[in-house]
């Protein structure tokens, strides 16, 4: 309708132009950490991952020239290639500490004691002298040099497959999936009966149940923590899964309940009074009719259990982490890499993708329904 | 045993409980206790249809009542007590203790803070993409790349941003893309920004903008979805322009939807935890209540201060819970 009046062609350019900065502001950090990932630990310390999508311009450390000798018209001659396994190209070069870029590619330094050295843009070197250079140290080349973009899996392979890496992602991984999964189902079965309950079936004190589940919804999570950590010590489970379910349980009912209640107060109520009518029980209405309907629901509260579990970091520590760190979660692993290997990005860019990766997935699979979850949840 | 195994026996079981509780309790119900036939049939279904509710909201009223209404009335109590003088009741001594520490208030000016920037930020920024991207061609692309750090937990974003954040010695390249772009724009000196004191809080702010944003957005573009056309077409032909449109017309109508925005995301600020723990750890006066209590409770063990410090959370979360609960009332009339 905005195009019908009141529009102007630059009003919409404005629009789209800041559309598209506020999506790359908000990209961007993410993205800055994907490329790590994938980056070698010097290329990482050695320019911005912007840099690493253009062509990539190193000073490489010094190289000692080394090869076989062979006679060559009077002059003993030594040649070889300086990059055998990379083809970066040589942009400059030089032969001592002070100038290491005082030569351009092709162009030939003049040595003491009559040494010569060539290096080509392919990084091929050439080195002649008057006497056999047999046993003495050969001259040491320096060299900036400019490579394609490159890429690697092997921070992938280190903090996932490699069983020797004691700070790997792996185990976490399996153990985080272990908390979450269980977690989440469990609550969604027991609130859907209480959510039934709440909004089909008559009896005092309802409204007040209501009432009370959404002033649940804000009671902080910081409360419970002492109290119920002392009672999970008094009653035997002490520290670990079964209390992080149970806690996990426990901290989304009131969401859960929420959002089914509200969701099925708005089933219409001809289906419920036929099916009644009939001669079904609340129970087979419930089973029959409520819960298949409800499905949009459930998956809703079921994405955000999912991601929340996940991501958590607080319950984990409290319910389920002890001190042998054999139950340790992603999100601990990631805290504890930042305190140890503050500075080894390689493995901090790794080990949190490894860790959002899962919850990037189900958030671009199942958007629909979290963004229904969060209607019905929120806008009232 | 292996968790996962645990894990799936955990799933199964506890599946199989569930479903055998409400069905075995329903059929008791039903052909035990008040059979529909027999004498008192009529009687008898009344009677199970008074209880029905009550056997489905058991467990949750259960789990609730233990995990969220008693530690609210334990961590309250325990407020009150010493535990290392054998839990000996103390009156108010861990809060005046807890009043008298400069490292309370630090975290209480900061939460102050956090409590107005992030909510603020947020729905500004959310409402903003929510208009932007109301009637683009591209829009709902774009909603649900701003959208996604939603789903990133605290703390990876803590380590996203902490490579933004990053500085390394000046002369060298910048790998941390503000620096970069704070030489680039004639800076000198790269700074450790998270060291900063007081201004450092805003960079761990941002973080929490930055995930809150597309949850803003999501809920305030269903809003201006649901305005009434008619009020806007009405604006178009008295001429108003894009801005008074957006300001004057759709801004007043949406108002309650950005006061519930406004109050979701104050209660997530309030919980911050994560984030401040990843990055600073309360260090260089990045301090909140959230962390602050953490340390009490874990670092320090000390349950009395930690309690107190709950309950101040608490306390700040109560108009909110209030205001929550009243509105739910009203709609349920």
């Amino acid at each position: 309708m905005d195009n019908i009046a009141g529009s102007k062609s630059g009003l919409s350019w404005a629009v789209n132009i800041s559309v598209v900065f506020l999506v790359v502001l908000w990209l961007l950090p993410t993205v800055g950490l994907l490329v790590s990932s994938f980056r070698t630990a010097d290329q990482i310390a050695s320019s911005g991952w912007w840099a690493s999508l253009g062509t990539q311009q190193l000073n490489n450390p010094a190289i000692r020239l080394s090869g076989e000798e062979r006679l060559e018209s009077g002059l003993f001659v030594i040649e070889g290639n300086l990059f055998p396994d990379t083809n970066p190209t040589v942009l400059a070069w030089g032969t001592s500490s002070r100038a290491t870029s005082a030569f351009g590619p092709g162009e030939t330094a003049e040595l003491s004691k009559g040494r010569t050295v060539t290096v080509d843009a392919e990084g091929r070197f050439r080195m002649t002298a008057q006497d056999s250079q047999q046993g003495k140290r050969l001259p040491r080349v320096f060299t900036s040099t400019s490579s394609p973009p490159e890429f690697t899996l092997d921070n992938y392979q280190l903090m996932l497959f490699d069983d020797s890496n004691l700070e790997g992602m792996a185990k976490a991984f399996f153990n985080t999936l272990t908390v979450t999964i269980p977690a989440t189902i469990i609550p969604i079965l027991i609130a859907a009966f209480a959510a039934y309950a709440l909004a089909w079936m008559d009896f005092p004190g309802r409204a007040l149940l209501v009432a009370m589940v959404v002033g649940l919804l804000v009671v902080p999570l910081q409360l419970a923590l002492i109290p119920l950590l002392k009672l999970h010590l008094g009653i035997g489970i002490g520290k670990g899964y079964l209390g992080v379910w149970l806690a996990h349980t426990g901290f989304g009912l009131p969401l859960a309940i929420y959002l089914l209640r509200n969701y099925m107060v708005g089933l219409p109520r001809d289906i419920i009074e036929n099916a009644k009518v009939d001669g079904a029980t609340d129970f087979q209405i419930f089973t029959k009719i409520i819960l298949p309907l409800s499905f949009p629901a459930l998956a809703s509260f079921a994405i955000f259990q999912f991601l929340w579990t996940w991501n958590d970091l607080l319950v984990a520590k409290v319910f389920l982490i002890d001190s042998t760190g054999s139950t340790t979660v992603m999100t601990n692993q990631i805290v504890e890499l930042l305190g140890t290997r503050g500075g080894n990005w390689e493995i901090l860019a790794t080990a949190a993708f490894v860790s959002i990766a899962v919850p990037l997935a189900v958030f671009f699979a199942m958007q629909k329904y979290l963004v229904r979850g969060l209607l019905a949840g929120s806008v009232k | 045993m292996h968790p996962a195994f645990l894990g799936i026996a955990t799933i199964f079981f506890g599946v199989v409980a569930c479903l055998g509780y409400f069905w075995g309790a329903n059929w008791v119900l039903d052909k035990v206790i008040f059979p529909p036939r027999g004498p008192n049939a009529g009687r008898n279904i009344n009677r199970a249809n008074l209880i029905r509710p009550w056997v489905f909201l058991f467990p949750a009223l259960f789990a609730l009542t233990l995990y969220l209404v008693y530690p609210v009335i334990e961590t309250f109590r325990l407020s009150l007590t010493d535990r290392d003088a054998d839990n000996a009741f103390v009156g108010a001594a861990n809060y005046t203790q807890m009043l008298s520490e400069p490292k309370f208030w630090e975290a209480m000016r900061n939460n102050m803070l956090w409590l107005i920037v992030v909510p603020a930020l947020s729905t500004g920024f959310g409402l903003l993409a929510a208009q932007l991207t109301d009637r683009l061609s591209w829009g709902n692309i774009a909603k649900s790349l701003i959208f996604m750090p939603m789903a990133i937990s605290f703390v990876g974003a803590s380590v996203i941003w902490k490579l933004v954040y990053d500085a390394r010695p000046a002369g060298t390249d910048q790998i941390g893309i503000l620096n970069a772009l704070y030489i680039w724009f004639g800076g000198t000196e790269p700074n450790t920004w998270l060291t900063i004191p007081f201004w450092n809080n805003f960079f761990l702010m941002i973080v929490l903008v930055w995930i809150q944003t597309g949850f803003a957005m999501v809920i305030l573009s269903a809003a201006l979805r649901g305005i009434p056309e008619e009020t806007v077409e009405a604006a178009i032909v008295d001429g108003a322009n894009p801005f008074q449109i957006f300001f004057k017309i759709k801004v007043p109508q949406i108002k309650g939807t950005i006061l519930v925005v406004w109050t979701t995301i104050t209660i997530t600020v309030l919980k911050v935890f994560d984030i401040v723990f990843a990055m600073t750890n309360g260090q260089w006066e990045t301090q909140v209540l959230a962390n602050y209590m953490y340390d009490k409770m874990f670092r320090a063990n000390d349950w009395g201060v930690g309690s107190a410090s709950a309950m101040v959370i608490m306390l700040l979360v109560t108009p909110i819970l209030i205001w929550n609960v009243r509105n739910a009332r009203r709609e349920l009339r």
